[in-house]
C-alpha cells in the first residue's frame, strides 16, 4: 500500500468521528459520507464513492496524514513551529492580536492553503529564524506523498552550493556549531548574532528540525509559541534582580539609570537577536530600545545578571574629580578607543591607518607618552 | 510521556564545562528510556528558568549534575524552575541522603520530580571505583593500592565535604583498596600532602568534581606536585616523593555517570526499562578498551581550559 492509500484508509476509519483539518471536512453517518474542501463539496456518498472522491483530492488526504499522524502533538510549540515553517495557518494564532512579535505585523507572509502549499513545497518553502534559514520541502518532489523534510543552514549560506558546506544530519551536532564564533571564540550567549556559517543540516524530520533549532537557539520555539498565544510571561528587571541570592544578591541595588545603560550595552540588535520585552518593572519601561530581534526575551539572561553584578559593585563607588594633561586630539583619541572596543572594531583597524584614534600604534604611543612607569595614567585626584 | 532534565552549572567563560552534561545526556538519549532528554544550565542555555517549557512531557525528572547538596540544589535550581512549594525539608536529608520531591512547576503546570544531586547517590561510589579502573587501566585495581577521593572543601558549602567522606567511607568498607582517604583542596587533610597519608606506593587520586576545569586541571595537579606548571601536563602515573600518583581528572566525565543520573530518576519513579544495563555495558566496554590501550588518555591533558 502506498502512503497515500494508507492515509486514505486511516482517514476513512476516522470519518465516523468526523475529520476537520486544513480545509478538509469528512463526516460519516450510517454509512453515508460527506466530504468538503474549500473548492468542492460532496454529499450522500457511499464508501466507494467517498474513496473515489478522496482520491481526487489526494493533497488534502496526505496533508491530513502528515499533520495528524506524523507530526501530531496538537497544541505543542513543535507543531506550531513546523506549521509556521511551511506557512500553514497557525491554529494557535487565531487571535491576530495575540502576538507582539515581528511576525504579527502586516509584513508577515500570508498563510497558504493546502493546494498553494503543495505547489510551494515542491520547490521548498524558506523561512528565517534568527540567523537560521529553514527550508520545508517534500521528500519526494515528483510524487509527493505528503511527507516533509527540512533543511537548515546559516542565512549567509543561503546562496552557497551545498557541496561547499559541511553536511550534518544529527541535531546534536548543532551544539558544537553554536559553541564558537567565526574566530573560534566561545559564544556564551546563544542568541548573539555571531553564529558562524559553513554547515548545513539536510533531510531532517520535523522532530529533528525542532531539536536542531533548539540546540542553536534554546527555548526560542517555546517562547515564540507562548508569545503567539499571548501568554508569554515576562519577568522584569526588579523582580528578577530581587529573586537573586548568593553573590548575585547585590544586583537589585543597581541604580535604575545603570539598568538603562546595561540594556543599551547588552540587549541591542547588534549584540543579541532577542527582543528585550522586560522592563525596569511592570509599568515602568526602560527608555533603551528593546531591539527588533525575532525572539522575545522574557527576563534578563544569565550573562546580563553576571554583568549586572559587576556593575552593581562598580556603581557603588563614589565619583571623583581627576586632573590629567591631554591634548584635545588625545581626548578625542580616548573616545575613539572606547568606541572601537565597544563596537568590536579593533580587529578591523588597519596597522597603518594612523588616522584612526584606535589604531594600535596610536594607542601604544599614547600609552608611552601618558603612562607612568607603573603603567598608570598620570592623573591626580583633585577632590578629597 | 516522561522527560529527563539534567541540571548543570555551565560556564560563561569555559566551553568545556558543559561537555560532561552533553555526553551523559547523549548516552541516555541513546537508551531511549525517556521521550525527551534536555540539558539545562545556570550559566548557559537553555537556562533552568526556561527549560521545562521546552518539554512536551507531563512527567519531568530533574537531576542536578552537582556533587553535593547545598546552595545550588536547595535554593537556586528549585527557585529557577519555579517549584514554588519546594522546601529543602522535603528531601529530609542529612547532607548526603536527598532522594526526591514531587512538585509542580508554576509556569507550566507539569509534574516535576526533583531529585537529589548525582554526587551523593550511592551509585556514585561505583563511578569513583570505575574511575580508578580506567585511570590505571586495571579492572582489578585495588590490592597494594591506595585511593584518595578529593573534594573542594568546606569553604563554600558544608555538605561538600560530607559527600567526599561519604563515598570514601563506602569504598573503604569494601576492602578493595589497601587504604582510602578523603582529601581536600581548602581544608585539612589537604591534597597537597597526599603522600603523607598513605603507605602504599601507588595512589589513585580521584577528584569528585563534575567537569574538568581550573581546579582539576590546574590547581590540584600543581598542588600535588605532579607538575611544576599545569600547562606542561603530567604523566599518569607521576612520581612524587617515591610514590606513583595516578591522577584521574574529574570523576564527572566518567561514562558511568549516566548510570547515576538514570538511578536518580528511577528512584523518583521514572520508568527506565533496561537503560541502566545498556549504560553499564557501554561504560564497561569503554573502560575495557581504555585498559587495552594502556594508561589513561588524561595524561598531559593539563591545559584543560
Ligand atoms: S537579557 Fe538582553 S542580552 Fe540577554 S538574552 Fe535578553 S535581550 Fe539578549
Amino acid at each position: 500500500m502506498t502512503v497515500s492509500t494508507d492515509a486514505l484508509e486511516t482517514l476513512l476509519e476516522r470519518a465516523s468521528a468526523g475529520v476537520a483539518f486544513d480545509g478538509l471536512h469528512v463526516t460519516e453517518t450510517d454509512g453515508e459520507y460527506t466530504l468538503e474542501t474549500p473548492a468542492n463539496e460532496w454529499t450522500g456518498l457511499d464508501e466507494a464513492d467517498c474513496r473515489r472522491a478522496l482520491e481526487s483530492i489526494e493533497e488534502y488526504v496526505t496533508n491530513w496524514r502528515y499533520w495528524q499522524e506524523t507530526v501530531d502533538g496538537e497544541g505543542t510549540a513543535r507543531r506550531a513551529f513546523l506549521r509556521w515553517c511551511e506557512r500553514a495557518p497557525l491554529a494557535d494564532a487565531a487571535d491576530a492580536d495575540a502576538t507582539t512579535g515581528p511576525w504579527s505585523d502586516g509584513d508577515a507572509p500570508e498563510p497558504l492553503a493546502v493546494p498553494e502549499r503543495y505547489r510551494a513545497l515542491r520547490d521548498g518553502i524558506d523561512r528565517e529564524w534568527g540567523q537560521l534559514s529553514i527550508t520545508a520541502r517534500f521528500v519526494d518532489v515528483d510524487d509527493p506523498d505528503g511527507e516533509r523534510v527540512y533543511d537548515l543552514w546559516h542565512v549567509d549560506d543561503a546562496g552557497s552550493d551545498i557541496t561547499d558546506l559541511e553536511v550534518y544530519d544529527d541535531p546534536r551536532e548543532a551544539r558544537e556549531l553554536a559553541t564558537y564564533d567565526e574566530d573560534g571564540r566561545y559564544r556564551p550567549l546563544k542568541t548573539a548574532p555571531t553564529l558562524p556559517g559553513g554547515w548545513a543540516f539536510t533531510g531532517l524530520s520535523g522532530a529533528d528540525l525542532v531539536e536542531t533549532v533548539e540546540f542553536f537557539y534554546p527555548a526560542t520555539v517555546a517562547n515564540w509559541h507562548r508569545e503567539l498565544r499571548g501568554n508569554l510571561d515576562i519577568d522584569h528587571w526588579l523582580e528578577t534582580a530581587e529573586r537573586q541570592t548568593g553573590i548575585y544578591d547585590v544586583i537589585d541595588e543597581l541604580p535604575r539609570e545603570a539598568v538603562e545603560w546595561m540594556a543599551e550595552a547588552c540587549c541591542v540588535d547588534s549584540q543579541c537577536l532577542r527582543r528585550r520585552e522586560w522592563q525596569y518593572e511592570e509599568g515602568d519601561d526602560l527608555d533603551a530600545d528593546g531591539g527588533d530581534g525575532p525572539f522575545p526575551c522574557r527576563e534578563p539572561c544569565s550573562l546580563v545578571i553576571a554583568a549586572a553584578r559587576k556593575w552593581a559593585i562598580l556603581e557603588s563607588e563614589e565619583e571623583r574629580t581627576y586632573e590629567l594633561e591631554l591634548t584635545t586630539s588625545e581626548l578625542n583619541q580616548l573616545e575613539d578607543l572606547i568606541d572601537a572596543v565597544a563596537d568590536g572594531r579593533t580587529d578591523e583597524i588597519r596597522e597603518a591607518d594612523v588616522n584612526d584614534g584606535a589604531n594600535r600604534y596610536r594607542a601604544r604611543y599614547l600609552r608611552s607618552k601618558r603612562f607612568d612607569d607603573e603603567g598608570n595614567l598620570e592623573a591626580t585626584q583633585v577632590d578629597d | 510521556m516522561q522527560a529527563l532534565v539534567i541540571a548543570a552549572h555551565g560556564s560563561h567563560l569555559n566551553p568545556d564545562a558543559s561537555d560532561p552534561t552533553y555526553a551523559h545526556a547523549d548516552t541516555i538519549r541513546e537508551t531511549g528510556a525517556f521521550d525527551e532528554v534536555r540539558e539545562a544550565f545556570w550559566k548557559e542555555e537553555p537556562h533552568f528558568r526556561e527549560v521545562i517549557r521546552t518539554l512536551e512531557s507531563d512527567e519531568v525528572f530533574v537531576v542536578p549534575l552537582f556533587i553535593s547538596e547545598g546552595y545550588f540544589t536547595e535554593q537556586v535550581i528549585p527557585r529557577e524552575l519555579r517549584l514554588d512549594d519546594w522546601d529543602p525539608e522535603q528531601w529530609d536529608s542529612d547532607g548526603t541522603s536527598a532522594s526526591q520531591a514531587t512538585l509542580e512547576a508554576e509556569d507550566v503546570g507539569k509534574t516535576i520530580h526533583y531529585c537529589g544531586p548525582v554526587g551523593t547517590h550511592d551509585a556514585m561510589t561505583d563511578v569513583i571505583v570505575q574511575r580508578a579502573e580506567t585511570a590505571t587501566g586495571d579492572p582489578d585495581v585495588g590490592e597494594g593500592v591506595a585511593l584518595s577521593v578529593v573534594g573542594h572543601g568546606t569553604d563554600r558549602n558544608e555538605n561538600s565535604a560530607k559527600a567526599i567522606e561519604y563515598h570514601s567511607d563506602r569504598i573503604a568498607e569494601r576492602d578493595r583498596f589497601d587504604e582510602v582517604k578523603a582529601l581536600f583542596m581548602d581544608e585539612e587533610p589537604e591534597v597537597d600532602d597526599v603522600t603523607e597519608y598513605f603507605e602504599s606506593e601507588d595512589i589513585v587520586v580521584v577528584p569528585l568534581f563534575i567537569a574538568d576545569g581550573y581546579h582539576t586541571q590546574e590547581d590540584i595537579p600543581e598542588d600535588m606536585g605532579l607538575t611544576e606548571d599545569y600547562r606542561l601536563g603530567w604523566d599518569v602515573p607521576s612520581e612524587v616523593d617515591g610514590y606513583q600518583i595516578w591522577y584521574t581528572g574529574a570523576v564527572g566525565t566518567e561514562d558511568l555517570m549516566a548510570d547515576v543520573l538514570l538511578e536518580r530518576a528511577a528512584d523518583a519513579g521514572a520508568d527506565i526499562g533496561d537503560a541502566r544495563e545498556a549504560v553499564r555495558e557501554l561504560a564497561a566496554s569503554v573502560a575495557e578498551s581504555g585498559a587495552e590501550s594502556g594508561p589513561e588518555p588524561n595524561a598531559g591533558a593539563g591545559a584543560g581550559d
